[in-house]
């Protein structure tokens, strides 16, 4: 299939393939690093988590026509106020909904599947009546579109540099967060032993609320991102629970690194099968794939042992 | 619900016996429509028992009809223009003075974006409400899993967007154009105009983006001598498009013919304006993309790219003033109309014309009168009803300004006659 290139075009070609691969690493650790701490730390198993990123995605959206039409000058940098004011909004209803309804629930962790889910539809209506069903269109700064030019061929696009570039500093806060700090060191308690956690001094409540409304708050900035590269409608979230629930049972629930690896392993594998084969086929091999393997170590790629 | 009640006590007992004679001749509404009778009450509104002898819920001051669109779960995005149209569409037949005298009531129903529920609904608007006319369904699988519903029950649906062909049934009347009617004329011109030999087709992994392509594919082959230098699906909802994104950089298509759908339209634009192809430079043609979805996608990420239609909401004719006005003035300034948005405004009219013409809400003499019947109002300008069910409409090519608006750049001299069945093209 290849005979009729050049090498150097098609050297340029899989360089670019290359990059593609790690902006879908990115996008995929983006959406799985919440979803890992609610899901691997406490256990919830949260079907809202792309709701709470599409409200990300509202914020965004109208912290971009509050700028548009009061402040236009300071347009350029919207987007950063825009990722903090949904960091804040998601979290907030991260934490009011762990307090309403997910705390009665720890000790029934399937069930929360159930109440998360109906939350997700429950969210979705209300977007639905509030927002409009239509889809909004997101405007982004001039600075945040197109590319940049490295050879004739390679080119870089600066919305996938920025992606990665959060998912960075976002990956390394969190494992800063969970391993060198106090907070951390308190959650990784609860998580191992509850109720000795607890008997040491733990306010456990206080930490399953404010873990709960950490991951929802890096849904919510992912939702705030996504908006470069994807839509955003009442049930644009669901674009992506899929994926995230992939990612992060195939890494293994609790550890921040199997996410990670098992983001870099299937957007890898899917985006040099999307390239070979068509789309509908590299989903289904990528599925496939992932199915055989969990079947063989259904515990996920990393596990790490904790007391029961 | 009772339909065919007794109001006729306010007749006159003479009028009333004359009345339950006429009945019996078939021939009686058409001659009260002609005004061979001229008492102005009885010229307007003939006798229900005259026009509905299968039950319809038609009273002599009222008909009901149903609306079936789904105005939630993921769908809503695009049936709530459809919904908007019917119901300003119905807005106006009543204020012009109904169908054979009666006003339309209509019952609005929700498919709730899920085919079953659909079907459900359909059997519930036709059994127990017994309307005389539906107006709904926007996805392939949901009119595929009404079809049988208004077939058993003997129902009438009138069917707004545009879809992949190969069906035709007594039942439906199809207001929005068939596959070959919106893809032949498209790449003619592209190939005219632009001179396009080679073609990357990229589509949803769906009945009607794969259809579509077939047929594409037959038309560049076959019909222009080109080539198809590359054809990807991706499934309903996928948003990474990088790796074919590549694929055009590698492969350099004279056109990228697509259709994407739903919220993979908005990643692939995005992405595409992204990945630095710009399209005054890569000619983009799409048949998935109208004022609607743009709305989504932002203007500025899909300004100079080609779409296929039959309708803009900038075509410039009195009609389509008169019907825009009308529109913003019900639903606000700020909402725009799509291609399927007008289709859908054109079945209560049609269906309003039908009636007229066979003197009656029976649903097979719908289905009998409906071929030959012309719109002369219609937005997108003249149309007219197929003997197949389908409608003879011109199709265009938009190109996509920054506003969010078609420049039209192209528009068929004739008619195009509907091919539901192409032959050469399966």
């Amino acid at each position: 299939m290849f005979s009729e290139y050049s090498l150097s075009e098609l050297s340029s070609i899989f360089l670019m393939q290359g990059f593609a691969g790690l902006i879908l690493f990115s996008v995929f650790v983006l959406m799985a690093l919440g979803l890992a701490i609610i899901f691997g730390q406490m256990g919830v198993i949260n079907m809202a988590h792309g709701e709470f990123m599409i409200l990300g995605a509202y914020v965004t959206y109208f912290t971009s026509q509050l700028f548009l039409h009061y402040i236009p000058a300071l347009f350029g940098i919207y987007f950063f106020i825009a990722m903090i004011l949904a960091f804040f909004a998601s979290g907030a209803l991260g934490m009011a909904v762990e307090w309403l309804m997910i705390r009665r629930l720890y000790k029934r962790p399937l069930d929360t599947l159930l109440a998360t889910w109906g939350l997700s539809l429950i969210l979705q209506q209300v977007y639905r009546s509030v927002f409009g069903p239509r889809e909004v269109g997101v405007e982004l700064p001039s600075w945040m579109m197109g590319s940049l030019p490295v050879t004739e061929v390679v080119e870089v696009q600066i919305n996938g540099l920025f992606v990665m570039g959060l998912t960075i500093a976002i990956t390394v806060a969190v494992a800063l967060l969970m391993y060198k700090s106090a907070w951390g060191k308190q959650v990784r308690a609860v998580v191992q032993n509850r109720v000795m956690a607890g008997a040491v001094g733990i306010n456990t409540e206080k930490i399953d609320r404010y873990t709960f409304g950490l991951g929802c708050g890096i849904a919510g900035v992912a939702g705030s991102a996504f908006t470069m590269i994807g839509s955003t409608g009442p049930t644009s979230g669901q674009l992506y629970i899929v994926d995230t629930f992939l990612v992060v049972v195939f890494g293994g629930a609790q550890s921040l690194l199997g996410t990670i690896a098992s983001a870099f392993t299937i957007s890898q594998a899917q985006s040099t099968m999307e390239f070979f084969l068509s789309g509908s086929m590299a989903k289904v091999l990528t599925l496939l794939g992932v199915v055989i393997i969990l079947m063989l170590r259904p515990q996920g790629l990393f596990v790490i042992k904790v007391r029961r | 619900m009772s339909s065919n009640n007794d109001n006729s006590s306010k007749f006159s007992s003479t009028r009333r016996k004359l009345l339950m004679g006429m009945a019996t001749l078939p021939a009686v509404p058409l001659l009260a429509n002609t005004g061979i009778f001229s008492t102005p009450a009885f010229a307007q509104a003939p006798a229900t028992s005259a026009v509905n002898t299968t039950g319809l819920a038609v009273t002599d001051t009222e008909v009901t009809v149903g609306i079936l669109h789904s105005v939630t779960g993921t769908m809503a995005i695009s049936e709530t223009g459809s919904v908007q149209a019917e119901k300003l569409a119905i807005e106006q037949i009543n204020a012009m003075g109904g169908v054979l005298g009666r006003k339309i009531k209509f019952i609005q129903e929700d498919g709730a974006s899920d085919w079953p529920t659909f079907a459900e609904k359909a059997k519930k608007l036709l059994v127990n409400d017994k309307v005389a006319a539906i107006m709904g369904c926007w996805t392939s699988a949901s009119r595929k899993a009404v079809l049988p519903v208004v077939e058993q029950y003997n129902g009438m649906l009138y069917y707004p967007t545009f879809y992949e062909g190969l069906e035709q049934s007594k039942n439906v009347i199809y207001t929005g154009q068939e596959a070959t009617q919106q893809i032949l004329a498209g790449l003619d011109w592209v190939n005219k105009t632009k001179g396009a030999k080679s073609f990357y087709l990229i589509g949803s992994d769906y009945i009607w983006p794969r259809t579509s392509m077939k047929i594409a594919r037959k038309h560049i082959e076959n019909k222009l001598a080109g080539k198809v230098v590359g054809e990807d699906y991706f499934p309903l909802g996928h948003t990474q498009f990088n790796s074919v994104i590549n694929k055009f950089k590698l492969t350099k298509p004279d056109v990228i013919y697509a259709a994407v759908v739903g919220g993979s339209n908005v990643a692939f634009y995005k992405q595409l304006k992204a990945a630095g192809i710009d399209l005054s430079k890569q000619t983009l043609l799409t048949i998935s993309v109208t004022e609607d979805e743009i709305d989504g996608i932002g203007g500025e990420n899909f300004v100079n790219a080609y779409s296929c239609m039959k309708y803009f909401q900038s075509l410039d004719n009195p009609n389509n003033k008169d019907f825009v006005a009308a529109f913003k003035k019900m639903w606000g300034e700020k909402t725009v109309i799509g291609d399927v948005t007008q289709a859908a405004y054109l079945g209560p009219w049609l269906w309003k014309m039908t009636v007229e013409k066979a003197g009656s809400f029976d649903i097979d003499k719908i289905a009998e009168a409906s071929a030959g019947i012309e719109f002369t109002k219609a937005p997108e300008g003249y149309v007219k009803i197929h003997p197949n069910h389908h409608l003879w409409s011109k199709t265009r090519v938009g190109q996509a300004q920054p506003d969010g608006q078609f420049k039209v750049v192209f528009e068929t001299p004739e008619l195009i006659e509907p091919d539901p069945f192409p032959k050469g093209y399966q």
